[in-house]
C-alpha cells in the first residue's frame, strides 16, 4: 500500500517550484522593475467612443436622416470630491434632491452599467456647464449622438432609434447597457450596418481631476468605426407628397418600380414627425403617440390587413385564363347582378351586357367574375372543388398573396388567403362550394392584402408576370450588393400573353369614358387600374386603387387605400394619379382637372372632426 | 470528556493558525479595495466587507459543528453529499442565475451561492470514499473508469455554465490520483494535451493550424531520434519531408491541386507516417508505431477541438477567445492583468502601506476584490507582504500533506491531498494571472477573496481535514 511514498517528494517538489517561481515573478515586477512612475501617471478614466449612425439617405442622394450630438453628464465615482451641490444644481436645473439621488445611484454600481447623472443635456446646458467644469471634480461628459431628421417624412419607414433594454444586451453581447439601437422600420432591419462599431479610449487624469492626454500613445485605445450608410429606395419628394395627400385619411399608398421591387413611396396614414422620437423627450413623446385615438403609430403599409375589393379582379382574371376555364371572347351576361344560386344574387351596376374579360375589368363586372370564379373552381380538371381551389389558392399566392413578401422592414404581416382547412373547419370537409365562398371572386370576404401586397400584385401585372421582392434599402455605402432575395426575380405560373386582355381592361378602366376610373386618366401616358370598393360592415366602405403606368414601359406600380373614402375612384384613384403624374414628371401639370383633382384631395378630410 | 480533551490537544493548531491569519489578512485587504464606496454609504448591510465578515461568522459556525461531528461522518456522509452537489449544479443551469456570462449562481433572497465551489468539496469526498475502499484497485480498468467519472461528471457540469476556471480546478484532483498510484505518465499525457487543446484553440484563432502540424511532426520526430538513438533518421525524414513540400506546392502554385497550407502539412505527415510504417514493419520496430499512433491522436485531436469549438454558440466562442486573450477588439482582459501589475509592481519592495493604496480600491480591476484580490495585497504591502503571503500559503500546503502523509486510513490520505491539491491549484494559478505569467482564469484565491460561498467551500475543505487529522489515532476509517 505504501509503495508510492516516495511521491509525496515529487508533490513537494512541485509545491516549491510553484511558490518559487512566484516569489521570483515578485521579485523582478516588484523589486527589479520600477513601476512607481506608471502607477502615478495612471490614475485612468476608460471612456467608451459612441461611433456615428450611418446616414440615411433617399434614391437620388438626399440627406433624410442625420446625426446631431448630445452629451450625457457621468461621474467617476473614485475622483468625486466635495463640490457646490447649489451651483451645480442651478446650472443642471435639477432640484438637489434629485441629484443626490442619481449620484447615490452611480455609486452603488460603480463598474456595472452605463449610469449618467443627466442624459442629453441641451446644447446650452452642456456650454454653461463646459466652463465650470473645473470645479467639479470627477464630473464629465460622454459625448453620444442623436438622430437628427432633415425631413418630417417617412416615420413610419425609417423607424426610430432607443436606449437598449436588457433583452437586446441578453441577445447580442455588443451592446452594453446605455447603447442605443434601431428599434423600428429600417433602424431596426439595418442595425448592424448602421450601427457601427464602439471604440475605446484610456485617458489619464490627474490629481485635479484634468484630462492629461492618452494612456500610453493610445495603444490600448480602439478607434470607433463609423456606422454604414443607407440609400433607401423611396423618392424623398415623392414620398413627401404622398403624405401631403394622404393627410386627413386613414391608409396606406406603396408605389414600387416593378422592374427593380424598389419601394418608392411608403406612405402610412396617419403619420407622426419622426423628430418626436428622439432624445430626452422620446419616450414621453411615444407614450402620447402610442395612446392618440388616431393611432399614428400604427404601421398601415404593411401591418393593415384590408379586403382588397374589386382590385383582386385583375388576378381572378388571370388565373382563369391560365386555367383556360374561358377565352379572351367569352361573354358573360350580366342583369345587375349575378344569381349563383337560386335565390343569392351578388349585386352589380349599370353597364353594357355582355362583356368580354377586357370589358369587366373596365366595367369591374361582378356578375362576370363571379361566373369565372365559379368556372374556376368546379373545373373538371380537379375532382373535388377543394383541389380547384388549392390550385387557385397556389396561383395567387406565387404573386406573394397570403404570405409575408420579406421586405426589410420588421413586424410585416402575411394578409390572408385561406386554404381548404379553413373551410373544411367552417363548412365541413366536402360541403362547401364556389357558391359558399363566391365573395372571393370579387375580393371580399375572407380574403385580406396588405397595402404592400396590393402595390405589389401591381407590380406583378406590370412586368406581366414576375416581380422582385419589394425593398426599401438601394445601397450600402461599403457593400457590394443588397441582400440576394431582393436581386432575385419571382416568377409567376401566369403566361405572358394572358395579361394582355387584363392590361387592356385596366387602361380601359382609366382611359375610356365608361371606366371606372375615367377621371383620373392623364393626357400624357396612359395610366392601367383597377378601383375597388372594399365593403366595411362597421361604416363607409374602403376606397381602394391599384395601378401602374406607363402601360407599355411600367416604372411606377402603386396600392392606395384611403378607409371609408366610398368608393374607388373617389379618394385611391386620385390620389394614385397624382402620385403617378408627380413621380413620371417631376410636377402636377397646370390644368384644371388636375389642380382641381390635387386641391381636392389635399383638402379632402375623413379623420379630423373640424 | 476525555474524548474532547483529546480532540482539542490532537488539533494541528499550526494549520489553524495560518488559517486565522488568512482570514483576517485577507478581511483587511477586502475591507480596503472597497473602502473607498463606503465612504459615501457608511459600512452598512450592503457593503462588501461587512457581507465578508457575515460568511466568516457563518464560517467559524460551521467550523464548531465539523468538530462536533464524529469523524466517520464524513466518509459516511460523502455519497449522499456528492448527489446532493450533483443535483445542485444540475439545478443551477436551469434556474441559475448569470453573472458575467457564467450561470453558476443559485440566488435565494439576500444569499447567493456557488454550488461549484462546494461541488469541489462533495468530489473529493466521494473519490476518496471510493478509492478507500477495500478491494480498490487502480490497475483495475474499472475502478478507474468509475474515478475519473466521478471527477469528470462535476468537472462537465461546470464547464457547461460555462465556468472554465473552475472546471479547470477539478483536474487537480489528478495529482492525487498520482499521489495514490496513477501512472506519471497519465499526468504528463494529460498535461501535454491540455497544452495542446490551449494551443489548438490559439492557432486556429490566427488560422495557422499547419504550424500545430508542423510541431506534432517535429516533436514525433524528435522523440523517435531519441529513442532510436539514430541522428541519421532526422536527416532522412527531414529532406523527405521537405522534398515532399516543394513538389506540392509546386503543384498548387500552377494551380494543378487546390490546398490550403494545412494540406499540405497534412499529406506530407501521412506520406512520412506511411513510410515510417512500413520501415517499422520491415525492421519490427515497435516503437514507430507507438509514435506514429500518438501523432495520428494528436492530429485528430487538435482537428476535433477545432470542430467541436467551430459549433459552439458564438458567445461561448467569444468567452473563450476573450479567456485566452484572443479577442483583440475587448482590451479589458489584457488592461485588467497590465493594471494589475502596475498595481502589484507600485508596491515596490515595502508597499505603501494599509489603505494607501492608489491604484487599489477597485479603481482600475473591475474584479478586484474577488479574482484580483492578490493587486491589493502586492501594492499596500510591497514585496515583502506579498512574499510573505505566498510564503505562508507553502508553508500550510507543505504542512497539509505532512498531515496528509500521517493519516492511517487511504480516505483521510486522500481528503488530505485533495485538498492540497486544490489549494495549490487555485493559489498557483490566481497568483500567476495577476503577475502575468498565466492567462486570465477566473478562480479566488483561497480564504482572501471576497466571496462566501468560497471562503466557506475552503474553510469546510480545511476544518475537515483537521478534524480526521485530529482523530486519526482513534479511527481507521
Amino acid at each position: 500500500m505504501e509503495q508510492y511514498t516516495n511521491r509525496k517528494f515529487i508533490i513537494l517538489g512541485i509545491i516549491l517550484l510553484i511558490s518559487l517561481i512566484i516569489s521570483v515573478r515578485l521579485f523582478i515586477i516588484q523589486v527589479v522593475m520600477d513601476y512607481t512612475g506608471e502607477s502615478e501617471s495612471n490614475i485612468l478614466r476608460k471612456e467608451v467612443v459612441y461611433p456615428h449612425r450611418g446616414l440615411i439617405f433617399d434614391r437620388n442622394g438626399e440627406l433624410l436622416v442625420g446625426n446631431k450630438f448630445s452629451y450625457d453628464l457621468k461621474i467617476a465615482p473614485y475622483e468625486l470630491e466635495v463640490f457646490d451641490t447649489t451651483l451645480l444644481c442651478e446650472l443642471l436645473n435639477v432640484d438637489r434632491e434629485t441629484l443626490i439621488r442619481r449620484i447615490q445611484n452611480v455609486l452603488k454600481h460603480p463598474d456595472e452599467r452605463y449610469n449618467p447623472i443627466i442624459k442629453q443635456l441641451s446644447d446650452s446646458t452642456y456650454g454653461k456647464l463646459q466652463e465650470r467644469m473645473y470645479d467639479f471634480h470627477g464630473f464629465y461628459f460622454s459625448r453620444r449622438t442623436l438622430r437628427e431628421y432633415k425631413r418630417e417624412i417617412a416615420s413610419h419607414l425609417l423607424g426610430y432609434v432607443g436606449e437598449v433594454d436588457a433583452g437586446v444586451i441578453r441577445r447580442d453581447r455588443y451592446y452594453e447597457s446605455g447603447d442605443y439601437y434601431g428599434v423600428s422600420g429600417v433602424e431596426y432591419s439595418y442595425e448592424k450596418h448602421l450601427r457601427g462599431k464602439k471604440g475605446c479610449r484610456y485617458l489619464q487624469i490627474d490629481a485635479k481631476g484634468r484630462e492629461q492626454g492618452s494612456y500610453k500613445e493610445g495603444r490600448r485605445d480602439t478607434a470607433a468605426q463609423k456606422g454604414r450608410d443607407l440609400y433607401l429606395t423611396i423618392d424623398a419628394d415623392l414620398q413627401a407628397y404622398g403624405e401631403k395627400l394622404m393627410d386627413g385619411y386613414r391608409g396606406s399608398i406603396v408605389a414600387i418600380e416593378p422592374s427593380t421591387g424598389e419601394v418608392l413611396a411608403y406612405i402610412s396614414a396617419p403619420s407622426y414627425d419622426p423628430s418626436l422620437l428622439v432624445g430626452r423627450q422620446r419616450e414621453t413623446n411615444y407614450f402620447n403617440l402610442a395612446k392618440d385615438t388616431l393611432k399614428p403609430l400604427y404601421n398601415y403599409a404593411i401591418q393593415a390587413q384590408y379586403p382588397p375589393g374589386s382590385t383582386f379582379k385583375p388576378v381572378n382574371g388571370l388565373v382563369a385564363l391560365q386555367e383556360k376555364v374561358l377565352t379572351t371572347r367569352t361573354t358573360i351576361y350580366c342583369d345587375l347582378g349575378y344569381y349563383y344560386t337560386r335565390y343569392k344574387k351578388v349585386r352589380c351596376h349599370d353597364h353594357i351586357s355582355p362583356l368580354n374579360i377586357t370589358h369587366s375589368v373596365q366595367h369591374s363586372c361582378n356578375a362576370f367574375f363571379c361566373h369565372t370564379y365559379k368556372l374556376l373552381l368546379e373545373d373538371k380538371k380537379y375532382s373535388s372543388t377543394a383541389k380547384a381551389y388549392t390550385n387557385w389558392r397556389r396561383l395567387l399566392m406565387e404573386f406573394g398573396l397570403g404570405d409575408k413578401l420579406g421586405i426589410d422592414l420588421p413586424y410585416e404581416k402575411g394578409g390572408l388567403i385561406p386554404d381548404t382547412t379553413y373551410y373544411d373547419n367552417i363548412y365541413g370537409s366536402g360541403h362547401w362550394r364556389a357558391a359558399t365562398v363566391i365573395s372571393l371572386a370579387i375580393g371580399q370576404g375572407e380574403i385580406l392584402l396588405t397595402p404592400l401586397q396590393m402595390a405589389n400584385m401591381a407590380a406583378t401585372i406590370a412586368n406581366r408576370g414576375y416581380y422582385y421582392t419589394p425593398h426599401v434599402v438601394k445601397r450600402i455605402a461599403g457593400v457590394n450588393q443588397i441582400d440576394k432575395p431582393f436581386t432575385v426575380p419571382h416568377q409567376t405560373d401566369i403566361d405572358s400573353a394572358n395579361f394582355i386582355p387584363i392590361i387592356d381592361g385596366m387602361e380601359l378602366a382609366v382611359n375610356e369614358f365608361h371606366g371606372t376610373a375615367y377621371w383620373v386618366r392623364h393626357p400624357d401616358f396612359i395610366i392601367c387600374g383597377k378601383t375597388g370598393t372594399a365593403q366595411n360592415p362597421h361604416g363607409k366602405e374602403h376606397s381602394v386603387f391599384m395601378a401602374f403606368a406607363p402601360k407599355d414601359d411600367p416604372r411606377i406600380a402603386i396600392s392606395v387605400y384611403v378607409e371609408h373614402g366610398e368608393y374607388g375612384a373617389r379618394y385611391a384613384a386620385p390620389i394614385a394619379s397624382l402620385m403617378i403624374e408627380k413621380y413620371l414628371t417631376d410636377s402636377i401639370s397646370d390644368n384644371w382637372t388636375r389642380k382641381n383633382m390635387e386641391e381636392r384631395m389635399l383638402n379632402g378630410n375623413l379623420l379630423y372632426s373640424e | 470528556m476525555k474524548r474532547q480533551d483529546n480532540l482539542i490537544a490532537n488539533i494541528d493548531w499550526t494549520v489553524v493558525a495560518i488559517y486565522l491569519v488568512l482570514t483576517v489578512f485577507g478581511w483587511l485587504n477586502v475591507y480596503a479595495v472597497t473602502a473607498s464606496r463606503e465612504v459615501f454609504f457608511g459600512v452598512g448591510s450592503a457593503s462588501p466587507a461587512f457581507m465578508q465578515l457575515v460568511w466568516i461568522g457563518i464560517s467559524l459556525v460551521v467550523v464548531f459543528v465539523i468538530f462536533l461531528l464524529d469523524s466517520r461522518f464524513f466518509s459516511f456522509m460523502a455519497y449522499p453529499l456528492y448527489g446532493f452537489f450533483m443535483f445542485l449544479l444540475m439545478l443551477v443551469l436551469l434556474i441559475g442565475t448569470a453573472k458575467h456570462g457564467a450561470k453558476s449562481w443559485i440566488v435565494m433572497g439576500p444569499v447567493s451561492l456557488q454550488p461549484s465551489e462546494f461541488a469541489k468539496l462533495a468530489s473529493m469526498l466521494a473519490v476518496a470514499r471510493f478509492m478507500s475502499a477495500y478491494n480498490y484497485k487502480m490497475s483495475r480498468f474499472r475502478d478507474l473508469v468509475i474515478t475519473f467519472a466521478l471527477i469528470g461528471f462535476p468537472a462537465l457540469l461546470v464547464l457547461a455554465q460555462p465556468d472554465f476556471g473552475s472546471f479547470l480546478v477539478f483536474m487537480a484532483f489528478l495529482l492525487v490520483l498520482y499521489r495514490e498510484g496513477l501512472s506519471g505518465w497519465v499526468l504528463i499525457v494529460v498535461g501535454g494535451f491540455a497544452l495542446l487543446f490551449l494551443t489548438t484553440l490559439i492557432v486556429q484563432h490566427h488560422n495557422m493550424h499547419y504550424i500545430l502540424l508542423i510541431s506534432l511532426g517535429t516533436i514525433a520526430l524528435i522523440v523517435y531520434t531519441i529513442l532510436a538513438r539514430k541522428p541519421i533518421v532526422l536527416l532522412i525524414i527531414s529532406a523527405i519531408s521537405g522534398i515532399l513540400v516543394v513538389l506540392i506546392q509546386f503543384f498548387v502554385e500552377y494551380d494543378i491541386l487546390k490546398l490550403e497550407k494545412d494540406q499540405i502539412v497534412w499529406i506530407t505527415l501521412l506520406v512520412v507516417s506511411l513510410i515510417a510504417l512500413i520501415y517499422g514493419i520491415k525492421e519490427k520496430k515497435r516503437e514507430i508505431f507507438m509514435i506514429v499512433g500518438f501523432l495520428a491522436f494528436a492530429v485528430i485531436f487538435t482537428y476535433s477541438v477545432v470542430m467541436v469549438f467551430k459549433k459552439l454558440p458564438d458567445h461561448h466562442q467569444d468567452r473563450i477567445n476573450i479567456m485566452l486573450g484572443l479577442i483583440p477588439e475587448d482590451n479589458d482582459k489584457g488592461y485588467n492583468v497590465e493594471q494589475s501589475m502596475i498595481a502589484i509592481g507600485s508596491g515596490q519592495f515595502i508597499g505603501k502601506g494599509f489603505l494607501q493604496g492608489t491604484q487599489t480600491e477597485g479603481r482600475f480591476v473591475p474584479e478586484q476584490p474577488t479574482d484580483f484580490i492578490f493587486t491589493s495585497v502586492g501594492e499596500q504591502f510591497g514585496f515583502l507582504g506579498s512574499f510573505g503571503l505566498v510564503a505562508l500559503y507553502t508553508l500550510l500546503l507543505v504542512r497539509l500533506v505532512i498531515i496528509a502523509e500521517r493519516q492511517r486510513s487511504r480516505f483521510s490520505r486522500i481528503v488530505g491531498y485533495g485538498v492540497v491539491s486544490v489549494l495549490l491549484f487555485h493559489l498557483a494559478v490566481n497568483i500567476s494571472m495577476t503577475i502575468g505569467i498565466f492567462p486570465t482564469i477566473g478562480i479566488p484565491l483561497p480564504f482572501l477573496s471576497y466571496g462566501g460561498s468560497s471562503f466557506l467551500a475552503f474553510t469546510m475543505m480545511l476544518f475537515i481535514l483537521i478534524r480526521l487529522d485530529a482523530s486519526r489515532k482513534t479511527y481507521l476509517v
